[in-house]
């Protein structure tokens, strides 16, 4: 791969390299913007941006998971050649953990002190970044975009380093409970959810906006034990008429199964980290041994904060598509390979607001300042020197045909407020090839 | 070989002691001075600490008294969890109390572990000890009120004292691990010279006999146990200052698995085994992850590569040194002893 042979280059030529710059830039001086470019912080030479990730290349959560690095690199690789952001390419160097925490401490430690990295770019996982958010912050290195809707990375003061990206499991738990509430009036709601932070925030969002009364029955599950028979009966003997799952896409479709062969039909609303179509499409036939299994995704309600993938009618999806078929053709184009060009997208703009020559303070600056916009997503970041989440809302959908219909308006809210309609959310406009 | 078993003759604490104070003075310098070189490979260090200090403990009850257990990750996590319970009611505890703390735990756990393995031999004992590996993360899981479920318990990162404030994070981390680590082998090395270590191979060998000679058997097999868990309460207590983190997820089975795989190839039953395996352990992944990405694959066959090359790597070694890298290196030094016995008698 490209991003190994530059990463060896570097760790050969990349120290004197930086110092004979130093030296060049030191006579050439200049301003933040103008002039000429300088080794402004570890992991940024004149010509590179280093960057590191620790993602699940293998092991438990590698399905699907895997893609979304890969994608983030596809979309760097388009921005490198089209001469990189102020002149410099970006180097990503995505090392597997296996979503064992005990590796992230590991490779983490390695991006840092050896390849000496800019920033953690998109770190995937709740139990896995927890393990290294204090190192991270203690050695003020940027964390940025951390991929898990744990609202626990907004610990400003705590935590000034680390700052999410997708919209938090409690927001999204908020518009789906206002979606239930307001189209299933009077209908029995019954909640099956993972047992950790995604779930129960998940729960924390619904519970705020379902009345009590209205909720017949509440099942929790752990995703080492794969069998969910005896909630969905329990959810079936509650007499559940609408049933919400904040479950991982597997969970999901294990949920369809059994409950089909319990001859249960509810209304099934799913939490947009269980509900990618094509995935669970994938993952029903798969389960099932049978392709017609994957039509039980129809008439799932979901939501989502980026376009569909599917929606070629936008122009952002089109470029995505572009990209991928031009980089990584082998894998499929679906929601995990949006969402990595999607946050790369966020880190480019970043790179450019920043500044010519940023140091790491600068960027956290630039990013709490609110100068990074939405790009492809739907809704507004919420970034702020007092707020380190990322999206600040979603808009309901409704699987059809295998493919997300976003319906209704799109909603903001925030952990500890309401929910409002956001007549003027949509996508921004898309800049010229995508390059912010 | 012989210059350490002349030391090693003298059988007295104070010399393993005196041993263990020269190797931590020596390998605490080095690792200064290799910081600025790569930190990196201090870290990797650090955890070289932990995986030896339970790879030791292992070495023992596997190799000197042929009880097999994989186990001894599980019982890692006991330490793991215990320091993490510890360090959030009292923050700033000195590391000493709480990893006495997590042998004591640990070592409570491994009575009941231990009195059920002296009734079970061969692959039934090595079956109970895979589910306690399989079985005891998930406990975690299922209380998650206490111990947090699948997010874990984080641990606050060991900061070195204001007087020597300019130390690294990671130099002190493996200063930290590297007198534990020390303690552990200097005791065990002593160990395995009094009655209990005669009484641990006795018990290997022949357990009729052994009884027949007046060894309570089961009584000593549950004190090679304990012994052994103690060492893994003590690695998982450092497992977790090392990673800042007590979670289920860092102990798969793999990592029992992993230890049992570095004291074989080490060489079983050997305390130096067990810190040749820890190191290979370690770097091992790393250097085949490099050189994996140098090989330019396709993703989908570089990102599943490391683990093959892993067991590959492992398959030739044992291959090439049947009794370990220990066993090998004996082998080395007799041979060319006997070389230079024969050049002398030619003369």
């Amino acid at each position: 791969m490209v991003s190994s042979s530059i990463r060896r280059l570097s760790r050969s030529w990349g120290a004197p390299l930086a110092v004979l710059l130093m030296i060049v830039s030191a006579c050439g001086g200049g301003s933040s913007n103008g002039g000429t470019n300088t080794a402004s912080a570890p992991g940024i030479t004149a010509t590179q941006i280093t960057i590191g990730s620790h993602q699940p290349l293998t092991g438990p959560a590698a399905p699907g998971y895997s893609e979304i690095s890969k994608a983030s690199n596809a979309y760097f690789q388009w921005v490198n050649s089209h001469g990189g952001v102020w002149g410099r390419s970006i180097n990503y160097l995505y090392e597997d953990d296996g979503y064992n925490p005990q590796n992230t401490s590991t490779v983490v430690r390695k991006l840092v002190l050896e390849d000496k990295v800019f920033a953690i770019f998109n770190g995937l996982g709740t139990p896995t970044h927890t393990a290294v958010v204090d190192y991270l912050n203690g050695q003020k290195v940027p964390d940025l975009f951390v991929a898990s809707g744990c609202d626990c990375w907004n610990q400003p003061s705590k935590w000034p380093q680390t700052f999410g990206w997708q919209p938090d499991y409690i927001i999204e738990g908020k518009i789906t409970g206002k979606y239930v509430n307001d189209n299933f009036q009077g209908m029995k709601v019954g909640y099956l959810y993972q047992d950790d932070d995604f779930g129960q925030g998940g729960v924390q969002g619904l519970d705020s906006q379902i009345s009590a009364s209205n909720v017949v029955d509440k099942e929790k599950y752990v995703p080492t034990n794969t069998n969910l028979g005896p909630q969905l009966a329990k959810l079936q003997a509650m007499g559940a008429q609408v049933v919400v799952l904040y479950t991982i896409p597997a969970f999901t479709a294990i949920s369809l199964l059994t409950a089909t062969a319990l001859h249960f039909s509810p209304k099934w609303v799913v939490s947009s980290v269980g509900a990618e179509p094509i995935t669970l499409a994938g993952l029903l036939a798969a389960f099932a041994k049978n392709q017609a299994a994957s039509g039980l995704v129809n008439g799932i309600v979901t939501s989502g904060y980026l376009p569909a993938a599917t929606d070629t009618s936008s122009p952002w999806i089109t470029l995505f598509k572009q990209i991928h078929d031009q980089y990584i053709s082998s894998l499929p184009f679906d929601g995990n390979v949006e969402y990595g060009m999607a946050v790369a997208y966020s880190f480019v703009q970043l790179m450019k607001k920043a500044g010519r020559n940023p140091s790491r303070q600068d960027v956290i600056h630039t990013l709490q300042s609110g100068q990074v916009d939405q790009g492809p997503g739907l809704v507004p970041f919420q970034f702020s020197s007092s707020n380190h989440l990322g999206y600040s809302g979603v808009q309901m959908a409704v699987i059809q045909n295998g493919q997300a219909s976003f319906t209704g308006p799109i909603y903001t809210a925030s952990v500890s407020g309401g929910v409002q309609a956001c007549g003027s959310c949509a996508s921004k406009p898309m800049p010229t090839n995508g390059i912010p | 070989m012989t210059v350490l078993e002349r030391i090693q003759s003298r059988g007295t604490l104070l010399t393993h002691g005196l041993l263990g104070v020269l190797f931590i003075v020596a390998v605490g310098v080095v690792i200064w001075l290799l910081d600025s070189v790569n930190g990196f490979i201090v870290y990797q260090l650090s955890s070289v600490t932990y995986i030896a200090i339970a790879a030791a403990g292992l070495t023992v009850l596997t190799g000197q008294n042929g009880q097999l257990s994989l186990g001894h990750g599980a019982l890692m996590a006991i330490g793991a969890y215990t320091t993490a319970l510890v360090l959030k009611t009292f923050t700033d505890l000195n590391p000493a109390i709480v990893m006495v703390a997590s042998i004591l735990v640990t070592a409570v756990a491994s009575i009941v572990v231990g009195a059920a393995a002296a009734r079970l031999r061969g692959p039934y004992l090595a079956g109970a000890t895979l589910g306690l590996a399989v079985g005891l993360p998930g406990v975690a899981i299922r209380f998650s009120s206490v111990f947090h479920g699948d997010q874990g318990l984080t641990v606050p990162a060991l900061s070195s004292p204001d007087a020597l404030s300019d130390v690294p994070a990671e130099v002190w981390l493996a200063w930290v691990g590297l007198i534990p680590a020390a303690v552990t082998f200097v005791l065990l090395a002593n160990l395995l010279k009094t009655r209990y270590g005669r009484d641990f191979r006795a018990i290997r060998e022949d357990e009729v006999a052994s009884a027949l000679h007046g060894i309570r058997v089961s009584r000593t097999q549950v004190i090679a146990f304990v012994l052994s868990g103690a060492c893994a309460g003590l690695a998982g207590s450092l497992m977790a200052y090392t990673s800042n983190l007590a979670a289920p997820g860092s102990f798969p089975l793999t990592l029992s698995l992993q230890l049992l795989a570095a004291i074989v190839i080490g060489g079983l039953g050997t305390l130096p085994g067990a810190v040749w395996g820890s190191l290979v352990i370690v770097f091992a992944p790393d250097w085949i992850g490099t050189l994996n990405d140098a090989m330019k694959l396709p993703s989908n066959v570089r990102d599943e590569l490391p683990l093959a090359l892993f067991g590959v790597v492992f398959i030739v070694a044992m291959l090439a040194f049947p009794y370990g890298i220990q066993g090998g290196l004996r082998r080395l030094i007799a041979w060319r002893a006997g070389r230079r016995r024969a050049a002398a008698a030619q003369a």
